[in-house]
This record gives structure tokens, C-alpha cells and sequence, in this order.
């Protein structure tokens, strides 16, 4: 039997991202999903990217993964977020064609060498206290040096519809059923979650007639750094809102909703709250917003955005018919809660492999995140840990001051995952600086580096990084009096100082096009690339009062705590403390910082006693 | 680890000055000047310097590892408290290979890195050192009976809602989120610092409760400033004369008011004048009446025109009691008639102003929180644009927290989250 050097388990956005990565190392790669025609699959919200997730989307592509070309390629509704906020803040979204995804990422992969199995994962083989590959549920035995688990939400997976309760991993899929327990015996300590999905709706029975549209971008941007514009026709959202009587029927069948019956255990995330939950929370509110999105250009199938639920299938179809719009639609599928294993993330390495064992790597909803974006960056991220353990490849640097990536591994790893976690930028601290529009920047130089990056978009990123230094070398040579910045329509005091373009650029209001005015050499630089370097002056202050904050993070935080430090043996912690650390086991300071309720007394204290083992070592 | 030194005594001509050696070498550095005594047991000895000169006999006292105020071997000389014996045997020390002078706090610090002392205790034990008067006593005990802290609560509550509220306008744009919000931020933000600037403010009576206050006598040539001074000093400071413009200096007299430290200064008469001199004076008393808490204006007639602006906390009082009839406030520095009750209102009016509240009185408080209200104003003018931006505002919001992080504690990113999912619906 072929000894792999890696299998991916699960053909899921962690999966199809870990094993294309995995391929562009070269590494001998295998596939085992349950359903080969599956893989790529969207289980809920037929969209990729928005706030915090495009800019994952936006990493992942900078180290050439297949997420943004995906969604670019199936893209039927573009649109950036937060526009009208600054560009820090702006996220790029859009929704996809189902089908159109689906197809793009087997064709992806299609042009791979990989490996790829259909069956269910029953087993982790192991030697030696390190893995050594899987059993499927036949008995067949399939090694490898590494495994990166991505099960998303088939491990013990449960469907609740009302109270009917059906073993599943998503709508008419089976569950994976044999693996939780096998890992439970290695140690893994399981939790709960839960998550839910709206019923979906037959277009040709809504009445659109009657309701406000969102449509597409007049100027669509895009995912990947290297598509130019969609592939497809762009379509509108509908919009409708619940009422009086929605909220109505749902108050008085609430203890028909699997949710409120007791029947689920799993923590459900608190930013994708079922229909069932925003009207018990928010009894004041009078109605929820609702988006109909089509799932494609091909189908009459509608994803109504806003609704996910648990009630009966029968009561779905009352209060979906109670809404503007709807009063006559038909219901496709009936919306579902799904109750799955994860295991919390404390404690895996930043290249997310656990310590159960050597070479089992974990990736997606299974460390306890949410979402498509989440679950293809770890899944990524997973891959170059394997390439480095195999291969001895350079790493890729994610951490907190320079990836949304490193945000979220830092937040997994170090302080867990106690609901579905979702990325926002409001977790990213230097979010100035982690912009979507300038990932490549922050990325595609390391993964070139690591090899993970393809040729032909390290040419396409070389070229625009040169183009954009040499912008900015105009910038920086320009020297523009307060009075020649009048005559260009820059309201300036008359302080008699002369600025150079980027200062221009950092004044509220000035855009590329005033400047532009000032200096006749700017005509030579695209578009793009002008607004990139506008980009970075609107931040620059910013970004070099929190690179300082990020040096004196890294001098005072950057010292690193052994795994098996002891914390019990500080004096001065509480016990609270004790345990907290103890569990998460930050690998630095600066982990140990972040973790709730860690005070500055705390950390003096933990630095202390690290150097007073040092020194003892020393001695 | 270095091992540091010290004179852990105040500075100045003393009986007794103690200075303290901190550190893994200290035991090895003391027996360079002299017989190192057993730990914990006192013993005379005579401190020799490295040329075989005697520098003092003097009282050491050691302290093993773990046993002492900083948690490491510890060595005090205690030495005749004359200047240059004190700061001969700080050169000595200073030659010493891996010996340097402590930073200001650094035996207070290297207490807390190892673990002898939390963070409270230390500041605990700072307020207990700085508490000379009961001014000071009373001021510490609000800090340590909690009020700062519960002021601090408030204005971190009023940040993370503000955080929320803005990390809610830019993470869920796509939801149902009113597009007012700012208007409450700007609320809070305000709320916030009115209140964090008037505990600044009175943080500057706390660092004068620690300091000092200072009064200006000030007046017209001639009026009797100088001899008043003289009578509050109980001694001659400055000399006087019928000659007018005779005070040209500013001259200080220290003295104990009611336990508050104040210092009086007597400056020189104002008039127009052609004398280089006296008009640098002049210029001069200009300047430190202007610094001073409260101005005497001493003048000879009830009605006469004042020539430095008077603050409500200023006294204005007739001159030379001692040849006057009239029923009016007045003084006689030559009698000393008046002179009491001079004092005595000067006093109440600064315990008025002492009224003991919440300040910050310790310099790491009052940095971060002037800090934090420097960054809230600017979140302030980014609130106030438009458009408005939004990422800008937070940073801003985010480094007044940061500031404030500082001096109470720790904000959460997963606390501001729980106030934006406990007061909006959101998700689609």
C-alpha cells in the first residue's frame, strides 16, 4: 500500500484548501471524503467573504490558496462592505453560484496530482505515539506520515428539526459516527456546538414584485488579487422583513423549536442567532431584516438570509408565508439545527497539530469555528505545518501584527473557542495595518519563499510591488507649499511647511486625484496602484504608533513559555489563574496577555519566575 | 541581574544614612570594603576602599536571599550621615564590576518582579512612605479604600460601550444597526472625559498636598512685603528699608501651615522703573504670582487699583496695622499684629481647596490617564467629521483603553463583543 505523506480528511473548505496547499508543495497528498461530488460544497450561505472573512480570503490568496478564485469564478452578487469607512475597515464579499463554486474548486483540484478516496474515515492508525495514517469504515487502511482532520460538522453530527432528530453531517448526508469516540481514547476532550440554516425557498413563488432589492456593485472587486472583473452575470438581492404575526407564530410554538424543547446541548454563535432567538432576545424589536439571495443563476433555489430556525417543518412553512412577499412560497428544504463534536483548540500548536498525536493536524469547524472563510485559512495553515514537518520548508509567519491568519490561530490556540467562532476586524488589534487590500504585501513574499506560491502570481505580485514602491518614491520626492496645495483645492494653513504626497494624502479628504494635479508623473501609475499608496498614507501615523506598540509587544511579550511550565509554582497567581494557564498553556507572553482576566501583575509575576528557571538552568 | 545601590535614606545631613545593596553579588561586593557579617546578625565594621583608605565605621546589616525587602541578598550600610561619606562610599560601590545604581523604584520593582510584593502592595506601601501630613494620609486611603478604582470602572464601562458601539457600526454594517450610534459614543466619550479631567485636576492639589503651595505677597513698593515676610519666617530673610524697590530678588520662606507644606515668596514692589534691575524684579514677580496658588496683595488703601489680575482665592489686605485705626483686614509684619489671622485665612482657603476627593496621585495614574484623555479627545474631533471615520475613531478609542488598561486593568476584546451581541439582534 502507498505510503502518503499526508491524507486530508474531508472535502470541505479546510479540506479543499489544505490538500490543493499541500499539492502546491509537492507534497504526496491523498483526499478521503464521504462523497467525491460533494467536494467544494457551500452547507449554508451560498457567499464568501465580507468584514474580517474577505480579509482571510484575501490572505489565503496571497499564499495562492483557492478560495478567491472560486468565488470570483462563481460570483454572481459583488459587493464591497463599508464602502463609504475607510479601507482598513472595507471587506469584499460576494455571493456565488452554488454549482458554479462547487465546480470551480473540483476543477482546482482536478489539475492537481492528488489522491482521491471516497469512504468514511472510521480510525486513526498510529506508531509510535505519532500518526501513521486512517482506517476507513471498510477496513481499508491508508498510510501517511500526517493526517489534517477536517470533519467540519460530521462528527457526531445531529440534524434537529422540531423534534425530530436525524443523524447527519448536513442536509441528506451521513454523519461521521466512529471517529469522536476513537480520539476520546486518545484523550480529546469533546464539546458541543451548534449551528442552524434557514429553510430554503422556491423563487418562482416569491412575489418580488413587492419587495426592495440590493443589487450587485456598479464596480465590483473582486476576491483574488489576480481575477479582474466577474465571470458571470451579476443578480439582486430581495429584502423583506418578519412582522407582527411572524413573530407571533414563533412566541407561540417556541416550545416546538428544538432549540427552546431542550434538545440541544451545543453552544450556538451568538452572531447567527435562528429566527427563534432574535425574537425571544429582542422581544422589542417589531421586525428582522431578511435577504433572499439566489443560490445561483441556474435555479429557482432562494437562501432566505436571516431566518435560520428549528421549528417543524410544518410551522416553517406558516411563519415564512406570514412575511411580505412570501404568502405564497413554496418551501424547498426545511431549515435544520446541526449539533457536532469539536474539540476546543487550546492547546494546538500555531500550525495546528495536536498533541494527541505526532502528525494529526486539526483544521475548520472542528477546533469550534464558523464559516467557509475560517475554515479554508486553517485548513491552509494546517498544510504549511505539514510541508515543515515533511519538507523542512520555511515557515509562514503568521501572528497578530500581521494576519488576520495569526489573529485567529492566537485566539484559537490560545484562549479556545467557548461558542462558534467568527472572525471580525474588531478582534484584529492592528487592524490599520491587516488590510484587505494589502495582504500580498504581508504574504506573498514568505509563501513564495516557503513554496507555496506559485510562479506566475509571485511575477504578478513582484511587478505591482515594484510599481507601487516606485509610486511612492514620487510621493515621497514631492515638496508642495501650503500655497501650490491651495491652487490644487487642498485646504492647507498657511504654516509655511512644505509636505510631501504622502502627508497630502493623510489629510481627511485629499485623494489621489488632488495630488495628482501637483505632480505630472503620476500619470504613469494604473489606477490601482495609485489608490494603494493612497491606502497607506491614510495610516501611516497609525501604523507607526502601533509599530512601536508591536515592537514593545514582541520585546516585553515575545518570551516564550515552556509547554510544560508549571504554573502552580508561582507565587502570586490565584488559583483561578493557575487553572486558566494551565489550560490554555500560552506559548509566550504575549499568548499568556491575551487571555482573559491575565492581569500585568500576573505576567511580571510568570516572567519572573521564567527568567529564575532560566538562570537556574544557567547555573 | 545586576546588583544595585542606593542611599535608601533621604538625602542630606542626617545622623544616620543607610545605604542599601541589592542583588546576587552583594555579599561578594561588601567583602571587597570589608568583613561581610553573618545574615540577619548586625555588626560594626570598617569600610575600606579599594586604596586601603578608611572610608567610615559604619553598621551593616545582611539580609540572605529571600529574607529581604527585594527578595535577594541584601546588604546595608548604615553610615555617618555627613554628604561626602555618603557619596564616598556610592563612588566606591559604583567602581564594583556588575554594581550600578539603582533607577528610581528599582528596589520597589525587583520586590514585585519577585513576587515578594503585588502591584497593590506596592502602591499601598508607596502612599504609606509618601503620607506626611493627614492630608496625605486621607488622600492615599481613598485610593486604597477603592474610590479610584470604582471612578476607573465607571470610565471602563463607558469605553467598552463606546467600542461596542462603533465595533458594531463597522463589523455588522450589513445588519439592522442604526446609523446614529455615534451620537451615544460621542456622549460617553464626553461623560468620560469631563470626569477623568476633573480627577486630574485635582491631581495637581494632590501633588501639591505632596509638594507644596505657594503663596506671592505682592504690591506697590514700599508697602511692608518684606517686613511681613520677616514676621511669617519668625526671622530676618529679606532686608528692608524705607528705600522703595529694596526687594529686587524673589526670596522664599518655607513653613508649615495647618500640615500643609507652603512656601511664601516676597517679591518686588511694582512700578514703572528705569533701574535694569529691579525691572528683571518686577518682570519676576509678574511671573511667580502668576504660578502661585494665592496672592497677598498688601496695599495701603482699600481702594487702590490693583496691578495683577485677583483670582477668588486671593487676599487682599491693608499694610501696617500698627499706624491705622481703621476696622479693616489688616497687617503689621513689624507688630505681627494681624499676621495670625493672615495665616489662618491663607489656610482655610487651601484646605478648601484640598477638600480631600479621588485624584490620581500616583505619576504612573495620572500619565495614563492624561494619556487616555488626550486620545479621547481625538476620538472626539474623528466623531465630530464627515464622513466619519469609523476605523480611526476606534483606533483612538482602543489606545485611550490601552491607556487605561494601564492604570486599572485589562479590557477584553470578548467583553466588547458581549456588549454588542447583548444590545443589538444582528446576524442574517
Amino acid at each position: 500500500m502507498k505510503h502518503f505523506d499526508v491524507i486530508v480528511v474531508g472535502g470541505g473548505h479546510a479540506g479543499s484548501e489544505a490538500i490543493h496547499a499541500a499539492c502546491r508543495y509537492g507534497l504526496n497528498a491523498a483526499l478521503v471524503t464521504l462523497d467525491k461530488s460533494k467536494i467544494g460544497s457551500m452547507s449554508c450561505n451560498p457567499a464568501i467573504g465580507g468584514l474580517g472573512k474577505g480579509h482571510l480570503v484575501r490572505e489565503i490568496d496571497a499564499l495562492d490558496g483557492i478560495m478567491g478564485k472560486a468565488a470570483d469564478v462563481s460570483g454572481i452578487q459583488f459587493r464591497l462592505l463599508n464602502r463609504s469607512k475607510g479601507p482598513a475597515v472595507q471587506g469584499p464579499r460576494t455571493q456565488s453560484d452554488r454549482q458554479l463554486y462547487l465546480k470551480a474548486i473540483q476543477k482546482l483540484l482536478a489539475k492537481e496530482k492528488l489522491t482521491t478516496i471516497e469512504g468514511e474515515v472510521s480510525g486513526l492508525l498510529s506508531k509510535g505515539g505519532c500518526v501513521d495514517g486512517v482506517t476507513l469504515f471498510d477496513g481499508t487502511e491508508v498510510y501517511s506520515r500526517t493526517v489534517i482532520l477536517t470533519a467540519g460538522t460530521f462528527m457526531r453530527g445531529v440534524i434537529h428539526i422540531g423534534d425530530q432528530r436525524v443523524s447527519a453531517g448536513r442536509m441528506g448526508e451521513n454523519a461521521a459516527k466512529h471517529l469522536s469516540g476513537q480520539m476520546e481514547s486518545l484523550g480529546a476532550g469533546f464539546g458541543r456546538l451548534k449551528t442552524g440554516t434557514p429553510p430554503r425557498l422556491n423563487g418562482n413563488t416569491i412575489n418580488w414584485d413587492v419587495l426592495e432589492v440590493q443589487p450587485a456593485d456598479d464596480d465590483p472587486v473582486m476576491l483574488s488579487f489576480l481575477s479582474q472583473s466577474p465571470s458571470v452575470r451579476q443578480v439582486s438581492c430581495g429584502i423583506t422583513h418578519t412582522n407582527q404575526n411572524t413573530h407571533d407564530i414563533i412566541q407561540e410554538n417556541l416550545s416546538k423549536s428544538a432549540m427552546y424543547s431542550g434538545h440541544i446541548v451545543g453552544v450556538g454563535p451568538r452572531y447567527c442567532p435562528s429566527i427563534e432567538d432574535k425574537v425571544t432576545r429582542f422581544p422589542d424589536k417589531k421586525s428582522h431584516q431578511i435577504f433572499l439571495e439566489p443560490e445561483g443563476l441556474k435555479t429557482n433555489h432562494i437562501y432566505p438570509n436571516g431566518i435560520s430556525t428549528s421549528l417543524p417543518e410544518t410551522l416553517q412553512h406558516q411563519y415564512v408565508r406570514s412575511i411580505v412577499g412570501l404568502e405564497r412560497v413554496e418551501v424547498l428544504q426545511p431549515g435544520y439545527a446541526i449539533e457536532y463534536d469539536f474539540m476546543n483548540p487550546i492547546g494546538l500548536s500555531g500550525d495546528l497539530e495536536t498533541d494527541l498525536l505526532g502528525g494529526l493536524f486539526l483544521a475548520g469547524q472542528i477546533n469550534g469555528t464558523t464559516g467557509y472563510e475560517e475554515a479554508a485559512a486553517q485548513g491552509l495553515v494546517a498544510a504549511i505545518g505539514v510541508a515543515k514537518k515533511i519538507k523542512g520548508v520555511p515557515e509562514v509567519k503568521f501572528d497578530r501584527s500581521s494576519s488576520y491568519i495569526g489573529v485567529m490561530i492566537d485566539d484559537l490556540t490560545s484562549r479556545g473557542a467557548s461558542e462558534p467562532y467568527r472572525m471580525f476586524t474588531s478582534r484584529a488589534e492592528f487592524r490599520l495595518k491587516l488590510r484587505a487590500d494589502n495582504a500580498d504585501q504581508r504574504l506573498t513574499e514568505q509563501g513564495w519563499l516557503s513554496g507555496c506560491v506559485s510562479e506566475n502570481r509571485y511575477k504578478a505580485f513582484s511587478e505591482k510591488f515594484e510599481n507601487l514602491t516606485a509610486c511612492k518614491r514620487v510621493l515621497s520626492d514631492m515638496s508642495v507649499s501650503p500655497n501650490e496645495a491651495r491652487l490644487a483645492g487642498i485646504e492647507l494653513g498657511l504654516d509655511g511647511r512644505r509636505r510631501n504626497g504622502h502627508e497630502l494624502l493623510a489629510i481627511p479628504g485629499v485623494s489621489v486625484e488632488n495630488i495628482a494635479e501637483l505632480e505630472p508623473l503620476l500619470a504613469n501609475w494604473p489606477k490601482q496602484i495609485k489608490k494603494q499608496a493612497a491606502c497607506e498614507a491614510l495610516y501611516v501615523t497609525y501604523i507607526d504608533r502601533q509599530r512601536r506598540d508591536i515592537e514593545a509587544l514582541a520585546k516585553d511579550l515575545g518570551v516564550e513559555i515552556p509547554k510544560n511550565f508549571n504554573y502552580s509554582l508561582v507565587s502570586g497567581l490565584s488559583s483561578e489563574m493557575i487553572s486558566k494557564l494551565s489550560l490554555a498553556r500560552p506559548t509566550s507572553l504575549g499568548a499568556a496577555k491575551n487571555i482573559e482576566g491575565v492581569t500585568p501583575a500576573a505576567l511580571t509575576a510568570i516572567l519572573l519566575a521564567l527568567k529564575s528557571a532560566e538562570l537556574k538552568k544557567v547555573i | 541581574m545586576d546588583t544595585i545601590f542606593a542611599q535608601a535614606t533621604a538625602s542630606g545631613r542626617a545622623g544616620v544614612s543607610i545605604i542599601r545593596l541589592s542583588g546576587p553579588q552583594a555579599f561578594d561586593i561588601t567583602s571587597n570594603f570589608c568583613k561581610v557579617p553573618p545574615v540577619g546578625k548586625p555588626a560594626l565594621r570598617s569600610v575600606i576602599d579599594l586604596d586601603g583608605g578608611l572610608i567610615d565605621r559604619a553598621l551593616l546589616l545582611c539580609f540572605g536571599e529571600g529574607a529581604s525587602f527585594t527578595g535577594e541578598k541584601v546588604v546595608e550600610f548604615h553610615v555617618h550621615g555627613g554628604l561626602a561619606t555618603v557619596s564616598k562610599l556610592l563612588a566606591e560601590l559604583g567602581k564594583s564590576n556588575g554594581c550600578r545604581m539603582a533607577k528610581p523604584g528599582e528596589f520597589t520593582r525587583r520586590a514585585l518582579e519577585n513576587g515578594n510584593l503585588d502591584l497593590n502592595q506596592v502602591e499601598a506601601l508607596s502612599d504609606l512612605i509618601d503620607a506626611e501630613t493627614e492630608m496625605q494620609r486621607k488622600q492615599a486611603m481613598l485610593v486604597l479604600g477603592g474610590q479610584f478604582s470604582k471612578k476607573g470602572k465607571v470610565w471602563k464601562e463607558n469605553l467598552l460601550r463606546g467600542a461596542a458601539l462603533l465595533e458594531a457600526s463597522i463589523d455588522f454594517s450589513d445588519d439592522e444597526i442604526p446609523a446614529n450610534l455615534h451620537l451615544e459614543v460621542r456622549r460617553l466619550i464626553e461623560a468620560t472625559e469631563i470626569s477623568i479631567t476633573s480627577v486630574l485636576e485635582r491631581s495637581t492639589i494632590a501633588f501639591k498636598i505632596r509638594d507644596g503651595f505657594t503663596v506671592a505677597i505682592v504690591g506697590r513698593p514700599n508697602v511692608g512685603k518684606s517686613t511681613l515676610l520677616n514676621s511669617i519666617a519668625g526671622r530676618d530673610v529679606a532686608i528692608t528699608s524705607h528705600i522703595a524697590g529694596t526687594t529686587r530678588d524673589v526670596i522664599e520662606v518655607r513653613v508649615d501651615l495647618d500640615g500643609l507644606p507652603v512656601t511664601f515668596m516676597d517679591t518686588a514692589g511694582l512700578r514703572d522703573t528705569n533701574d535694569d534691575i529691579e525691572s528683571l524684579g518686577i518682570s519676576m514677580a509678574y511671573k511667580k504670582s502668576k504660578i502661585a496658588d494665592i496672592k497677598v496683595f498688601l496695599v495701603s488703601d482699600e481702594k487702590e487699583k490693583l496691578l495683577i489680575a485677583k483670582k477668588p482665592s486671593d487676599i487682599i489686605v491693608l499694610n501696617k496695622a500698627d499706624t491705622r485705626k481703621s476696622s479693616g483686614f489688616s497687617v503689621s509684619g513689624k507688630t505681627g499684629e494681624g499676621v495670625s489671622y493672615l495665616l489662618n485665612q491663607i489656610g482655610k482657603k487651601l484646605s478648601q481647596e484640598t477638600m480631600v476627593d479621588v485624584a490620581a496621585i500616583r505619576e504612573r495614574q495620572f500619565e495614563g490617564l492624561t494619556a487616555a484623555n488626550e486620545c479621547l479627545k481625538k476620538t472626539k474631533t474623528f466623531l465630530d467629521q464627515d464622513p466619519l471615520p469609523y476605523e480611526l475613531a476606534s483606533q483612538e478609542l482602543y489606545f485611550a483603553s490601552t491607556q487605561l488598561d494601564f492604570v486599572f486593568g485589562k479590557i477584553d476584546i470578548e467583553s466588547v463583543l458581549d456588549e454588542i451581541f447583548s444590545s443589538f439582534c444582528l446576524g442574517k
